[in-house]
């Protein structure tokens, strides 16, 4: 057992919360305002050009082909400053990764190294829809083959970076008479393409810099080889990547957490109340002993999860437990820091109230965390079975 | 012991609850989002029904209501908007209440009266940059010059502030005495010269609650604008939190009872996996155990109400109701989001800004900790 980094995770790692300090947190707050949206834009073009778009993904298609652990880690620094640049990161390895999994070789070269380069700002993963959130296997999206090309209608929500993006991974239903399932495919329909359109932006609780709309396929006609992986085997795929997307957003709700409680553990240490830094005060100290040991906890759950990927093991049961222990012990964490910032901490004029809003995001998307417990349960009594 | 509201009570509950669906309800979300104070909305109408002074004998402009239904009025409106629950709580139990309970005749009918009313709206100064848990670290100060008082210094985090006529506002009278000790409390009017208001905050949540600076340079006021005797300032203010936390214990509880009714409204209709989530023990269980907490936090807000009421102490019970309460809405409206997926991170539905407002509810007249070492202290001293 070795739990220490490497060099290259190490220097990855440095390189993460060197731009995340200098480039991210000063304007992390106006992001949230809603204000420097170029900025934000900017930026994920800057951290294409570091390698962070693709962190697990080969040399040969402009990857860094650094690993989980280093992904992992390089989101975590990012998190800590700004949420909504660091969920961009994670979906964009994510689209990466699955092009590179299933993709053909052509996908491959046409798709990845534009968004590791940074060509593209972002790739988007489409699979919700109104009707089909925890269970994606709803899904009505449907593509109907017309000649050599495919015809898509339907609609997806809460799409991220969608009006940013390059392209988009798109699931649709391919036979509708297949088992619940079993009829879905995967396919890369690019911006622009006449009949993909970006429809309505939410309006969020937090991470606002990250836009998260509707993408509707009205007759969007596609050609054949757009078609991603084997007919009808979309599904499955699906379920595939967002394990690994776990991993991606434990690693954020991590970060957030971390900056949480060092903001609040900071600010213990010089705020004054009867005569002593509250500090001194056991509720105080508490506080931030529980986060600390928790987050804690949670990174080793994600370096097993990233480690036993990138070791090319089974990592669903791990990411998923990672992913739940990292974002409840984050929400609790950011919650607790504003607490201890007491009345200071709900003003925007501190950074506790947006940690707090920002995390919140983090036990829902990528499978809430009740989904995360059926796994769980499901690959545990398996293994009794 | 006997568990069942009067008919009067259950009369308020109705008659606040329709005012709180009708009117107050269909503008909250986007006060919200332009973190805008309706006076008249919030304010004026809620006193049209008698809610201003609801506790206070009629002869002084009250209802003559006993606490269990100014409990009942604060948690119906706060069960839609929070920012309006405090409204009321920081007018009724921080405001006018220290004047009921330490003014003298005169005081009453001048201040009193018309904020019990509704003419006046109330505020509670004594927070300051330096002083929040601990309010002997106040450093506005008071001196007299003949027939008045000079006040000099500065407040922050006033609820109402700006936007309230008469104000409560504490500063120390005796510059060589520590701590607790040489404060006193004073009424002061909005237009007094020397009065300012200073920043406004930006606020996670209670958005469309006023939040506001106070400034005193030289603020000259009449003598008899002292509340209290001088130097006792420190337990008006106590007394007075004493029964703010009954408001907000209960502000707490409606903002939890908001969205638990959100929750399971929404889990019954919600479609997943062909079935309507709330078939699902995972989420069965959320409902649970949040009908659970609010029970029993309701239990303790009316117990704490009733002892008010009863002429019995009630610092403890209050201490009690506000921490189980506004952890319970914490807890609730976070759980209320997750109930909702990924909905309940938009701003299309409500539960977003119960959670947002519901933190205020660990922080102010006392945070969590404070109540855990008023509770700690009382029950340990023996
Ligand atoms: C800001 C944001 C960004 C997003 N980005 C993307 C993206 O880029 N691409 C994408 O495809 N999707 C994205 N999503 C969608 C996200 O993954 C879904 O919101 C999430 O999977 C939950 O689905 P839902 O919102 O429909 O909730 P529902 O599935 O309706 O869940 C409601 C509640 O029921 C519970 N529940 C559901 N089924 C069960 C069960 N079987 N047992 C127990 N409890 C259950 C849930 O845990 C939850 O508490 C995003 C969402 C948001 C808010
Ligand atoms: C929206 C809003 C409205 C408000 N309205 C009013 C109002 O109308 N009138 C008014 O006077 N004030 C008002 N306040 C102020 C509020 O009551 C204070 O913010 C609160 O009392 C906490 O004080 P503080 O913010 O200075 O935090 P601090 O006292 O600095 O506390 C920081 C942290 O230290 C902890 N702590 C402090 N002392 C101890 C101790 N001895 N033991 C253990 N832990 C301790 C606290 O619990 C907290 O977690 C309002 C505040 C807000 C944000």
């Amino acid at each position: 057992m070795n739990l220490d980094l490497n060099e290259e995770q190490s220097l990855i790692r440095a390189t993460a919360r060197e731009f995340a300090a200098a480039e991210l947190e000063p304007v992390a707050a106006a992001f949230d305002r809603g204000e420097q949206q170029e900025l934000f834009l900017e930026n994920l073009g800057k951290l294409a050009e570091l390698g962070f778009m693709g962190l697990n993904v080969k040399g040969e298609y402009g990857g860094s082909e650094a690993g989980v652990i280093a992904f992992s880690v390089a989101l975590t620094e990012i998190a800590r400053a700004c949420s909504s640049t660091a969920v961009t990161v994670s979906v964009n390895n994510m689209v990466c990764e699955v092009i590179q999994a299933v993709g053909s070789e052509e996908q491959r070269r046409s798709y990845i190294p534009r968004i590791c380069s940074g060509e593209y700002l972002a790739g988007a993963f489409a699979l919700t829809e109104t009707g089909a959130g925890s269970d994606p296997a709803a899904l009505t999206t449907v593509a109907v083959k017309d000649g050599d090309d495919w015809i898509l209608n339907g609609s997806k929500i809460f799409i991220t970076s969608a009006p940013y993006a390059g392209v988009f991974v798109v699931w649709a239903v391919t036979d509708r008479t297949a088992p619940k399932g079993k009829g879905i495919s995967c396919f890369l329909v690019e911006a622009g393409t006449p009949g993909c359109l970006v429809g309505r932006a939410e309006e969020k609780l937090g991470q606002h810099a990250s836009a998260t709309n509707e993408v509707l396929f009205q007759d969007c006609r596609v050609p054949g080889s757009a078609l991603m992986g084997r007919l009808n085997d979309g599904f499955r795929v699906a379920v595939g990547e967002l394990a690994g997307g776990r991993i991606g957003i434990g690693s954020l709700g991590l970060g957030i957490g971390l900056a949480a409680i060092e903001a609040a553990g900071r600010y213990a240490l010089e705020r004054k109340q009867f005569g002593r830094s509250i500090s001194d005060f056991q509720a105080i100290q508490w506080k931030i002993a529980d986060a600390a040991t928790e987050l804690e906890a949670a990174r080793l759950l994600l370096m097993n999860a990233a480690f036993r990927k990138e070791q090319g093991r089974s990592f669903a049961k791990e990411a998923s437990m990672a992913k739940l222990f990292a974002t409840e012990a984050a929400n609790r964490a950011c919650y607790e820091a504003l607490q201890i910032f007491g009345g200071y901490g709900y003003t925007t004029d501190f950074p506790a109230e947006r940690y707090s809003r920002d995390v919140r995001l983090t036990t829902i998307y990528e499978g809430t965390s009740e989904i995360q417990r059926l796994i769980i349960a499901r690959e545990v009594l398996r293994s009794y079975a | 012991m006997y568990f069942q509201l009067t008919e009067e009570q259950k009369l308020i509950r109705e008659t606040v609850r329709s005012f709180a669906e009708n009117e107050v309800a269909p503008s909250a979300a986007e006060r919200d989002e332009n973190e805008c104070f309706d006076r008249e909305l919030m304010f004026d109408k809620v006193a049209e029904l008698g809610l201003a002074g609801i506790v206070f004998p009629e002869e002084y402009g009250g209802a003559g209501a006993d606490y269990i239904s100014y409990a009942i009025a604060v948690e119906e409106l706060s069960r839609v908007c929070a920012s309006t629950g405090v409204t009321l709580s920081a007018h009724l139990s921080l405001g006018a209440n220290p004047v009921w309970l330490f003014g003298t005749e005169a005081q009453k009918q001048e201040f009193l009266k018309p904020m019990a009313e509704g003419s006046k709206l109330g505020a509670f100064a004594l927070t300051e940059t330096g002083a929040g848990s601990d309010a002997g670290g106040t450093r506005t100060f008071a001196e007299r010059e003949g027939d008045e008082w000079v006040v000099t210094g500065s407040k922050i985090f006033t609820t109402n502030g700006g936007d309230a006529e008469t104000y409560i506002v504490f500063a120390r009278t005796d510059k060589d005495a520590q701590k607790h000790h040489g404060i006193s409390a004073f009424i002061i009017d909005k237009d007094t010269p020397g009065f300012t208001f200073g920043k406004k905050e930006k606020k996670m949540g209670i958005r469309s609650s006023p939040t506001r600076e106070l400034v005193f340079e030289n603020c000259r006021i009449p003598a008899d604008r002292l509340l209290g005797k001088a130097g006792e300032g420190f337990k008006v203010a106590m007394k007075t939190l004493d029964g703010g936390r009954i408001g907000i214990a209960a502000q707490a509880l409606g903002i939890a009872q908001g969205a638990y009714e959100a929750a399971l409204n929404y889990a019954r209709e919600r479609k997943q996996f062909e079935q309507p989530i709330a078939g699902f023990q995972a989420v069965q269980f959320l409902l649970a155990d949040m009908a659970l907490r609010i029970e029993a936090s309701r239990l303790l807000v009316y117990q704490s109400a009733w002892r008010a009421s009863a002429g019995l102490s009630y610092g403890k019970e209050s201490a009690m109701a506000k921490l189980s309460a506004s952890e319970t809405a914490m807890w609730v409206t976070t759980k209320a989001v997750q109930v909702h997926g990924g909905y309940g991170y938009t701003r299309d539905f409500p539960v977003e800004r119960m959670m947002r407002d519901a933190k205020i509810t660990e922080i102010y007249e006392g945070t969590s900790e404070v109540q855990r070492l008023v509770i700690g202290t009382a029950i340990t001293r023996g």
